[in-house]
């Protein structure tokens, strides 16, 4: 091991670059939860976008920055514990260090765990040396008694090292500088094995170095034949156009290499033992020499985490955590919900005045004010503030660690249903959007658990059906005021989203026993320390990231869905009007599961979003066929219980909210990550037989008792 | 008998020196669970499983299995981890 000439020849491109004016491309990579996207986001601010790469199915945030006069643009590429990829994100982040084509890659490490962050390091310095090491987190490390000696780092692996404190703010003027002065290191380290391993090596570096002609770095192809990697040789492979086998020279020496190898006794499996210690050895080793202090676990921080964990204390703090959360939910959104609702009627009024003005014809009128811009305004106003609560709350009990120890708490739960505990993060992420809480599911390793996953993960109610169920809870099941009344229905909103959580654990164990059979995975966890979360940034990030997202995606569907409906209500049809045809020929089906036609109407009209649900129920019972508007709840309870609703109705609606088909995005994301609209159509059906059934089972039952 | 990670009780720690061959031994390595690494058991969730340890500085989570497919040493140094 130790300072070796590197001389792949691949270093030219970039030297002549600082001449030139054309933006350099530079990529982030690392272990997860090393502060990465704070990374990003300080680099790029808000210059950024979420972009598909190279036609993959993988989403890398890009952005761009400019720094003394020169574009920089940034990739951020998903975390990674290894460039052996065990999961679809890792395999993406492997492929872009190894194809991406960036002129250097910063790898972020966390200082406090600096050997197994270097680890990675060193093997992605196998694939070029074009690396700067960032090693973000120096303050919490110093915290817990680890210094890091950046300039001694630097030293043994010959790039460049920048110490940062990303979440206060630090080094990034450092980091911006690194980058904009990089050249590739003439003596980079390079990870040495055993003598037997690299004998085996000399052999096939000499034709691999003639053959890939700088496509990739051939002691690395070496590495990867040696240990018998089939993933990475498959993606080479892919990249190169044919087997690397058949490479003049390379089949041949390949089996004098492994000949050797198992001359000494070494198989596949032995040499890929032997490279993963050997990085950490040399990781090691490094980190002997360049940093001062272990640092243990903190003992305050073991005290919370044995409480959350404890089998008396988990439990409660989860649900109690939960209720709380929809507490200040549904207690917060009331009175913006109104404001805006009024807002909404104010300016509908204006923009009626002023088409009337302007002699619009009285259809075209109607179908703007009381079709599209009622809709739309319901939509918003309805949304929106639950949303603006709900998200940075959310965003905040992820910032701060606490949702990876639910994962860990719920893991048993998941174990039992043949599935994996990081499901519990992927339906976190599905309380905000389904169709996010699919692309989630890349962070489940095995594939027979992602798909247990993806086809689940509707179960959660997204944030558009969250007013659905706060609606029906207010105005049916909970008639208590005040602050009890708030209490109730969080308690009674909780109910609902554990019913959510029993169906997906009880479709989990009945696919992973039928369709998707197979044995468990061995899931690995990481949980982070907890972090005192920004809540500045949460607000913003949230707000930017997902509330006006989901928003803009609601409202894009509202409008149209406004248009829709309020022709189908006011086009004339035997016996009444196109909307009271459907809903007639949907009734005997909608009473048979405790709803009614309508109500069946409006959830298949609501797949575009399910936000649109209730104005089209609103639309459809009024008897005029335009949306009434509602100024107050009692108005609508009065509209609904007049159309026959009673508590059954709305249990049986609640219930048909949470279990039924996911919406169009959630069910087109689905076909994209699965790459089968088998998958897709299986995931809008079983939720649907989950839901009807219980449905059918209480409507039923209710008639029993009268 | 042998000792492995599964048998270590919260608080306890030790050395690694083997991994059973397996379909996870090549993740657990690269994650850091290799020959010679020191590792700690912090805490466990509520039904016992999964446990988190404490590995070359970062708390990775194990379910029993997975656990008990490293065998360990005690480890004889007396350092203060918590």
């Amino acid at each position: 091991m130790g300072l070796t000439y590197t001389s792949t020849g691949a270093g030219a491109r970039l030297s002549a670059a600082p001449e030139s004016r054309a933006q350099v491309r530079a990529a982030l990579a690392g272990n997860p939860n090393v502060g990465k996207s704070t990374v990003f986001n300080g680099l790029t601010g808000l210059h950024q976008h979420t972009g598909n790469w190279s036609g993959k199915t993988v989403t890398s945030a890009a952005g761009t920055y400019e720094y003394e006069g020169r574009r920089y643009a940034l990739t951020d590429i998903p975390g990674a514990y290894s460039l052996r990829a065990a999961s679809a994100e890792e395999a993406a982040a492997r492929d872009f260090i190894l194809f991406g084509g960036a002129d250097l890659i910063v790898v972020v490490c966390d200082a406090g765990a600096l050997e197994r962050n270097l680890s990675l390091a060193l093997q992605i310095m196998e694939v070029t040396p074009r690396v700067i090491l960032a090693v973000n987190m120096m303050d919490e490390a110093k915290k817990r008694g680890i210094v890091v000696d950046t300039a001694r780092l630097s030293a043994a692996l010959g790039v460049p090292v920048v110490p940062m404190a990303a979440r206060r703010g630090r080094g990034f003027e450092e980091l911006r500088c690194a980058i904009a002065d990089f050249r590739p290191p003439e003596y980079a380290y390079v990870t040495r094995f055993s003598e037997t391993v690299e004998r085996a090596v000399n052999i096939l570096e000499m034709p691999l170095f003639n053959a890939l002609e700088g496509m990739c770095d051939p002691r690395f192809a070496a590495l990867r034949l040696l240990e018998g990697d089939k993933a990475t040789l498959m993606a080479i492979e892919e990249h190169l156009g044919r087997p690397l086998a058949e490479l003049p020279g390379v089949g041949e020496a390949l089996e004098r290499a492994r000949e050797a190898l198992a001359g000494s006794g070494l198989g596949e499996e032995d040499v890929k033992a032997e490279l993963i210690t050997g990085l950490y050895k040399a990781s090691e080793s490094i980190v002997a020499g360049a940093v001062t202090g272990r640092g243990g676990y903190d003992a305050g921080q073991l005290r919370v985490d044995r409480l959350l964990t404890r089998r008396k204390t988990a439990l409660p703090l989860m649900l109690a955590t939960l209720a709380l959360v929809f507490y200040i939910t549904v207690a917060g959104a009331n009175a913006p919900s109104d404001a805006l609702h009024a807002l909404f009627e104010w300016a509908g009024a204006r923009l009626d005045g002023a088409l009337m003005a302007a002699h619009a014809p009285d259809v075209l009128r109607d179908a703007i004010v009381a079709g599209v811009w009622r809709v739309l305004g319901y939509v918003i106003s309805v949304m929106l503030p639950p949303m603006a609560i709900f998200f940075p709350m959310f965003t905040l009990l992820e910032d701060l660690g606490y949702l990876p120890r639910v994962a860990f708490n719920l893991d048993a739960c998941f174990r039992r249903a043949g599935a994996c505990g990081k499901q519990c993060l992927t339906m976190a992420m599905g309380f905000g959007c389904n169709a996010a809480g699919v692309v989630g599911c890349r962070i489940i390793d095995s594939r027979r658990e992602r798909l247990i996953a993806v086809l689940t993960n509707s179960l959660v109610p997204c944030n558009g059906r969250f007013p659905i169920l706060i609606a029906l809870i207010t105005m049916f099941l909970v008639t208590a005021e005040g602050v009890w009344g708030h209490i109730l229905s969080a308690a009674a909103l909780t109910g609902f989203i554990l019913l959510g959580v029993g169906a997906t654990l009880t479709l989990s164990a009945i696919l992973s026993g039928t369709l998707l059979r197979g044995e468990p995975s061995s899931p690995t966890l990481e949980l982070p320390p907890f972090r005192r979360p920004k809540i500045g940034e949460v607000i913003v990030r949230s707000a930017l990231d997902r509330t006006l997202f989901v928003l803009g995606r609601a409202a894009a569907a509202a409008a149209p869905a406004g248009l829709i409906i309020w022709l189908a209500a006011n086009i004339p049809a035997p016996g009444g009007t196109v909307l009271t045809a459907i809903t007639g020929a949907l009734d005997p089906a909608g009473r048979a599961l405790g709803m009614d036609g309508v109500i069946l109407t409006a959830f298949i009209l609501g797949l575009p979003a399910n936000e649109t649900v209730i104005p089209i129920m609103i639309m459809a019972y009024a008897a005029s066929g335009t949306f009434q508007g509602m100024e107050s709840t009692a108005q609508l309870h009065a509209l609904l219980a007049a159309n026959g609703w009673t508590w059954v109705t709305a249990v049986c609606t609640g219930i048909f909210t949470v279990l039924h088909w996911p919406c169009a995005t959630t069910l087109l994301t689905i076909k994209k990550e699965t790459g089968s609209a088998g998958w897709a159509a299986l995931a809008a059906l079983l939720p649907t037989v989950m839901g009807a059934a219980l449905c059918a089972l209480i409507a039923a039952g209710a008639r029993l008792l009268g | 008998m042998d000792l492995t990670l599964s048998g270590l009780a919260e608080g306890e720690r030790g050395i690694i020196y083997e991994l059973e061959g397996g379909s996870a031994r090549d993740r657990l390595m690269d994650l850091g669970f290799t020959p010679g690494a020191q590792v700690m058991c912090l805490f466990s969730a509520p039904s016992g499983e999964p446990r988190a340890y404490l590995i070359r500085g970062a708390v990775i989570a194990l379910r029993r299995r997975d656990a008990g497919s490293i065998r360990l040493r005690r480890d004889g140094e007396d350092r203060v981890w918590a």
